[in-house]
């Protein structure tokens, strides 16, 4: 409470101290003037006699004779109050202190008085000034430190009124403890209406600060992700080379920020390349694409600056301006800002202006300034047009066309705006032509509909359809058909049109003609929908408009015919592109009623009706049908919708679509299959139900590009499973599939067939009969200049058939290897996945491993492990084991690279108490495996002794997991080879735990464990634990294994326990003869 | 009696019967459908309420232009009116629409149709009558193929078969789908028949 007393004085404190000044900004003047308010009217007679816990003093600009006749008596430079306190001080003071004149206060009543003597010398404000300026925190002087102010919540009000109802006291100090209670609400009301009062003025002057552009890169972050349908972006981060955080918070170079620079983002939408932002503190801004991947500063061409990182965003990527309105996080954000924009306008000046006057006037100085400030102004007035309008953020953010048409549109106002922009530079009464104009231009965007006025400029479809629209309006059914059938003689699919058919109010008309019972309207109305809802920002319309839930209707209607439903469910597939829409559809029980339209009636069942008839009804059940595919298809991008779909029964249904030999049925059936493919429990049933022998049957060439597309994506995503693998092989699919790679023309077909190559040489019978067909020269040949989605999954495939070790000397022959050690400098943590699993694959083989070498292959894959992603880590130490193992000269080469060491070391590191995640168990396994191969140089070993590999390994030794076991006992048992490691191990308490690994199922656990074991005890005290952690008996088991290696190891351990005891045995018997 | 309607293809010799008995049912009370009991049946079993509209439509049934409906009238127009494939529905329509029989909609006859389509409240600077124009151009400019402005048959054909919501662009004269189904239903399948029908099934 009286937070915002606090917030004031802090604001003055510029340099540090609390004794700043209260800066002459708008917002602190709107504070001040609320306080003084507050001080006038709110504070009644028993508040103003409260005394002050500790007194209040400042030093003044009044002199004692200024005080004369308000109840003080004057005596020279002094004056004092007549009212004393309960101490018997006088309740106002004003004294010379340090030759400052200071002036000091016991109540709110006497504060008061000093104002108002001030008020009359004309120094109201700037006395309060100086009062706050030497007081930070007056809510603790008047009531009391327990009262001062603290951040976060404070309950000590609540406790206070408590405690005072408890003890005992007397009425004085009751009465006393009811005025403070007053006096603390009054504040807390003071602080609301002050903060209200003040937000508008904050807003609009705040400029970016490195804190803020970090919590908004941070809550970003959290809802970044790989998944369209839920993560709003796919990567977000500070850009790489310049991610080090300065000491003021910055990340810019010092050099930059001279420029304002803070930082620069990194942002990966799904659907476009990737944005480069630089923050400064004006706002953020586009930068231009990278140069040979390095940062390249500045603005990108015909940049605007954008106050907030998501309009920017929202502007870039049509997809994160979808996905966005999905999380109702930032929704919530965004409303709130709006409402508060709003609130403060309806409150400062009540005039129509959008902008409260602080802004205005804000503007109105720079303008005054030099050139740079006016363009500086012109961004602001950017940043201003983006903020408010929510209906025009929409058209702005999904078209770019739009905006030039728009702007076309507009070309009769300019002349309007014109005169207006110089009176502004006129500067005569600069403020309120700027207000004016720009909420007109505001309008202007926001509400095409006003433009009618202005005909001049419109297209004449945009006239001819209002008359239409009209005509639908009022007209009966007929009128209503008639304008119907004129409007479709429109150029529906052209955006004009389809816009214009929004503007006039169009689209509330159709969709209501939905609702009606006359079948022709709806038909006709439906026509229209169906054409412009290929429009994303009708599609929006549409669904606000409560579109879907009257179609959904229409579907649900025993009463509606084919034609209507085919109409109904077109509609539906094309308004249902964005997850909104969605998930209206599934709510409103939609997803049912398409499955519905799947089912195809037997051409039996129209037994009353002569043949021809009998046919044409068939037609019209297939084209239902068809429709329905489509509508299913659009749907199914849902995860939610898919489980609908295979709960009312869509798979049978379009398994038995999907023998179909009419390509119009078959592209969206197979649309829809592998956009649920992603399910496992479709994956499943497209097995079971055979539907793979289909999807192989439409790879073939006769099919047209687009149904190879799909079904090979379908395969794609069930060829994770083995037996699906095996079917494709069975039905002869792998041979299509790598004929499809000869198609170097259709990116998105060579994606799938790439990728459904992949998946299927995860099975070694597919990876055989791969390589006689030759696929990886193919693959190989595509390695270059393909886009990423096409790489990601040509490396992935390579790195399955790299398995093979025949295949890897077929790659180096094809000249695979060099493209792919390129492919490890990339940024696409999928493909640097992909790339590291084929470059370690590849490695395994010496003479690859020499071109590797050659190219500096290890110290990319090295390097690779300080790469965020947890995958990417674990695959590049992984990649390096081979390496290591097959390099010549590998401990010098590991020793070459700076810091290396060290690096892979930190990657053991595991804090005490946090969890581990299966991602963080592969990191750690690949990097045990990796520090095992490199453990074998003595040097090197000697240097990842000095990084404390020893403790960290140790530490590690109590997980369950028995792949990180496994790799764990290995790098012990290699590490042991140095120094007092072997001893250390002991010490730090990793024998006990390595004694249970021998309990673990894998047999590849035991046999490194008994290795390390093996090395362990060498060591007399470590024997001692083993052999109390009950060793001896599962080694005995072992020494019986078929495994040489583990045979051996655990002989030697059972061996080195025996000697040790026979040894003791022996030292006893000597102690003892003596005696 | 059914025999003569053999060149009435899509209604059966069963449908025949039912229409003949339903037509004696409803004639019960008078000597001849004339025009004011064919209006009302319109108007009760075919939700029709455009009493000019009606009257075009009985012009259309009552052949021989003696302002009664025979029975051969009746199930010739009823034929069209439930079960008319699109050809003899764009006929029907046509001849509805040609209010003179001269063998063309002229823009008059349209104006006649479409003059009481509107109904909304006119701003002080718009003039009805220019409203009514503008819409009966925009149905000339669906229609006239051939730009004559004039619809004849072949025009009108043409442009229904191109977009078949303009087969009763100027007013509606044929049942709706759903009046459709309901009458038929009515009409062949009457309860108090029930019997009759069963012994037709059995028969056969």
């Amino acid at each position: 409470m009286g937070q915002t007393l606090v917030v004031l004085a802090e604001r003055t404190a510029s340099n540090g101290g609390r004794r700043g000044k209260v800066e002459q900004t708008e917002s602190n003047n709107v504070m001040l003037k609320k306080f003084l308010e507050f001080l006038d009217t709110k504070v009644s007679d028993e508040l103003g006699k409260f005394q002050f816990v500790s007194p209040m003093s400042w030093p003044t600009t009044l002199e004692a004779s200024d005080l004369s006749g308000s109840g003080c008596t004057v005596n020279g430079n002094e004056a004092i109050s007549e009212a004393k306190s309960t101490e018997g001080e006088p309740m106002l003071m004003l004294k010379i202190v340090n030759n400052v004149p200071t002036v000091t206060i016991m109540s709110l009543e006497h504060g008061n008085i000093v104002l108002s003597c001030a008020d009359s010398k004309g120094k109201k404000t700037s006395e309060l000034r100086h009062c706050l300026e030497a007081n930070s925190d007056p809510v603790a002087k008047i009531c009391g430190e327990r009262f001062s102010t603290i951040h976060g919540p404070n309950e000590e009000l609540v406790r206070y009124m408590q405690s005072g109802g408890a003890e005992g006291q007397d009425e004085a100090e009751k009465q006393r403890n009811k005025t403070l209670a007053l006096l603390l609400t009054s504040f807390h009301q003071l602080d609301r209406d002050t903060l209200k009062e003040t937000f508008g003025v904050a807003t609009s002057t705040t400029r970016l600060t490195p804190d803020e552009v970090e919590r908004w890169v941070d809550l970003l972050k959290r809802y970044c992700g790989k998944d369209e349908n839920k993560n709003i972006l796919e990567d977000l981060d500070y850009f790489p080379e310049y991610n080090q955080k300065l000491k003021n918070g910055c990340r810019a170079l010092p050099k930059r920020q001279i420029r304002g620079e803070i930082c620069y983002i990194v942002a990966v939408p799904h659907d476009t390349e990737p944005v480069y932002i630089t923050a400064t503190t004006d706002g953020y801004f586009v930068s231009p694409p990278l140069e040979n991947g390095r940062f390249v500063f500045g603005r990108a061409e015909g940049e605007e600056t954008y106050s907030a990182l998501i309009p920017l965003l929202r502007n870039k990527s049509p997809l994160f301006n979808e996905l966005i309105d999905n999380e109702e996080i930032f929704q919530q954000m965004e409303d709130d800002k709006e409402k508060g924009i709003i609130d403060t306008t309806g409150d400062l000046n009540g005039e129509e202006g959008r902008y409260d006057k602080g802004q205005g006037q804000e503007i109105q100085k720079r303008q005054q300034g030099d050139d740079q400030k006016a363009e500086k102004k012109k961004h602001d007035k950017t940043k201003k047009k983006l903020e408010p309008s929510l209906k025009w953020r929409n058209l702005m953010i999904e078209d770019h066309k739009e905006i030039e048409k728009k702007d076309d549109k507009k070309k009769k106002l300019k002349p309007i705006k014109k005169p207006r922009d110089n009176k502004r530079h006129t500067g005569s009464d600069g403020e309120d032509s700027f207000e004016e104009s720009s909420s007109e231009s505001e309008e202007e965007e926001e509400a095409p509909d006003r433009r009618q006025d202005a005909n001049t400029d419109l297209p004449s479809e945009y006239w001819q359809i209002q008359k239409l629209v009209k005509y639908l309006k009022s007209g009966n059914q007929t009128a209503t058909i008639i304008a119907l059938c004129s409007m479709r003689d429109f150029n529906l699919s052209q955006e004009t049109c389809q816009l214009a058919i929004r503007d006039v109010g169009g689209l509330e008309v159709l969709i209501n003609l939905l609702d009606t019972d006359e079948i022709k309207c709806k038909i006709g109305s439906l026509k229209i929908l169906k054409e412009i809802s290929k429009n994303t920002q009708i599609r929006r319309a549409i669904a606000d408009l409560g579109g879907l839930q009257t179609m959904v209707k229409i579907l649900s209607d025993p009463m509606a015919n084919k034609e209507l439903k085919c109409l109904v469910a077109e509609t539906i597939a094309n308004v249902a592109k964005f997850i909104r829409a969605r998930r209206t559809v599934r709510q409103h029980g939609g997803i049912k009623k398409l499955v519905g339209l799947l089912d195809i009636p037997p051409a039996s069942s129209y037994n009353n009706m002569q043949n021809a008839a009998k046919e044409k009804e068939h037609e019209k059940d297939i084209e239902v049908a068809c429709t329905g595919a489509m509508a299913l298809w659009s749907c199914s991008k849902s995860k939610k919708n898919k489980q609908a779909m295979r709960k009312a029964g869509a798979i049978p249904l379009l398994a038995k679509l999907l023998k179909s030999e009419n390509t119009e049925m078959l592209i969206p059936v197979v649309g829809t299959l592998q956009e649920c493919a992603s399910e496992p429990n479709y994956r499943l049933a497209i097995r079971t139900e055979g539907m793979v022998e289909d999807l192989v049957k439409n790879l073939s060439d006769e099919h047209p590009q687009e149904l190879q597309m799909h079904c090979a994506s379908a395969i794609f995503k069930c060829a994770e499973e083995k037996e699906t693998r095996d079917l494709v092989r069975q039905y002869g699919g792998l041979e299509p599939l790598v004929a499809l790679l000869g198609n170097k023309e259709n990116k998105d077909l060579l994606a799938a067939a790439t990728g459904a190559i992949w998946k299927c040489a995860i099975s070694p019978e597919n990876v055989v009969r791969f390589q006689e067909l030759k696929a990886i020269d193919q693959l190989v040949g595509l390695l270059n200049n393909q886009p990423e989605e096409v790489l990601v999954n040509v490396v992935g495939g390579l790195a399955e058939l790299a398995k093979e070790p025949q295949n890897r000397m077929t790659i180096r022959k094809a000249g695979g290897i060099q493209p792919l050690v390129n492919l490890l400098t990339g940024t696409n943590q999928a493909l640097l996945i992909n790339v590291t699993k084929a470059v370690g694959s590849c490695a395994e083989e010496p003479d690859n491993m020499a071109i590797i070498d050659k190219l500096d292959g290890v110290r990319l894959l090295w390097s690779l492990l300080k790469n965020p992603n947890m995958q990417v880590k674990a695959s590049a130490a992984w990649a390096i084991c081979p390496c290591i193992e097959h390099a010549k000269d590998a401990g010098e080469m590991v020793r070459s690279f700076v810091g290396g060491l060290e690096l892979i070391v930190g990657l053991l590191h595991v804090k005490d108490d946090q969890e581990l995640t299966e991602q963080d168990i592969e990191v750690l396994a690949s990097v045990c495996a990796a520090i095992a191969n490199i453990a074998n140089d003595e040097e090197n070993l000697a240097v990842i002794t000095d990084h404390n590999v020893v403790s960290m390994l140790a530490k590690l030794t109590n997980t369950m997991n028995d792949k990180l076991r496994r790799h764990l006992a290995e790098a012990i048992a290699r590490c042991c080879n140095w120094g007092q490691n072997r001893i250390e191990f002991g010490r730090q308490g990793a024998v006990a735990p390595l004694v249970r690994y021998l309990k673990a199922k894998d047999p590849e656990v035991h046999r490194s464990t008994a290795k390390a074991l093996f090395q362990l005890s060498k060591d007399p005290d470590n024997c001692i634990t083993m052999h109390e952690a009950g060793v001896v008996k599962p080694l005995m088991e072992m020494v019986g294994s078929n495994d040489d290696i583990l045979q051996e190891a655990a002989a030697g351990c059972i061996a080195n326990i025996r000697r040790l005891a026979l040894a003791n045995e022996k030292a006893k018997t000597n102690k003892t003869v003596p005696n | 009696m059914a025999s003569k309607f053999k060149n009435v293809p899509v209604i059966n010799k069963f449908e025949i019967e039912s229409l003949l008995r339903k037509y004696r049912e409803l004639m019960k009370k008078k000597q001849k459908m004339d025009r004011v009991l064919f209006c009302e049946i319109l108007c009760n079993h075919f939700g029709m309420t455009d009493s000019i509209m009606m009257d075009n439509i009985f012009r259309i049934f009552d052949r021989d232009n003696d302002s009664i409906i025979n029975m051969e009238e009746w199930i010739r127009g009823l034929s069209v009116f439930l079960r008319g494939n699109l050809q003899e529905q764009i006929k029907f329509c046509f001849d509805v629409y040609d209010l003179n029989g001269d063998g063309y909609i002229s823009r008059d006859e349209m104006y006649q149709l479409l003059k009481d389509c509107l109904k909304y409240k006119y701003t002080p600077d718009e003039d009805p009558e220019d409203t009514k124009r503008e819409l009966v151009d925009y149905a000339l400019k669906q229609l006239d193929m051939d730009s004559d402005s004039r619809v004849s048959f072949a025009d009108f054909e043409t442009a229904v078969k191109g977009k078949e919501l303009l087969l009763e662009c100027l007013g509606p004269c044929i049942p709706d789908y759903r009046v459709k189904l309901i009458v038929s239903d009515k009409f062949f399948r009457d309860e108090n028949d029930d019997q009759e029908i069963m012994k037709i099934k059995c028969s056969k």
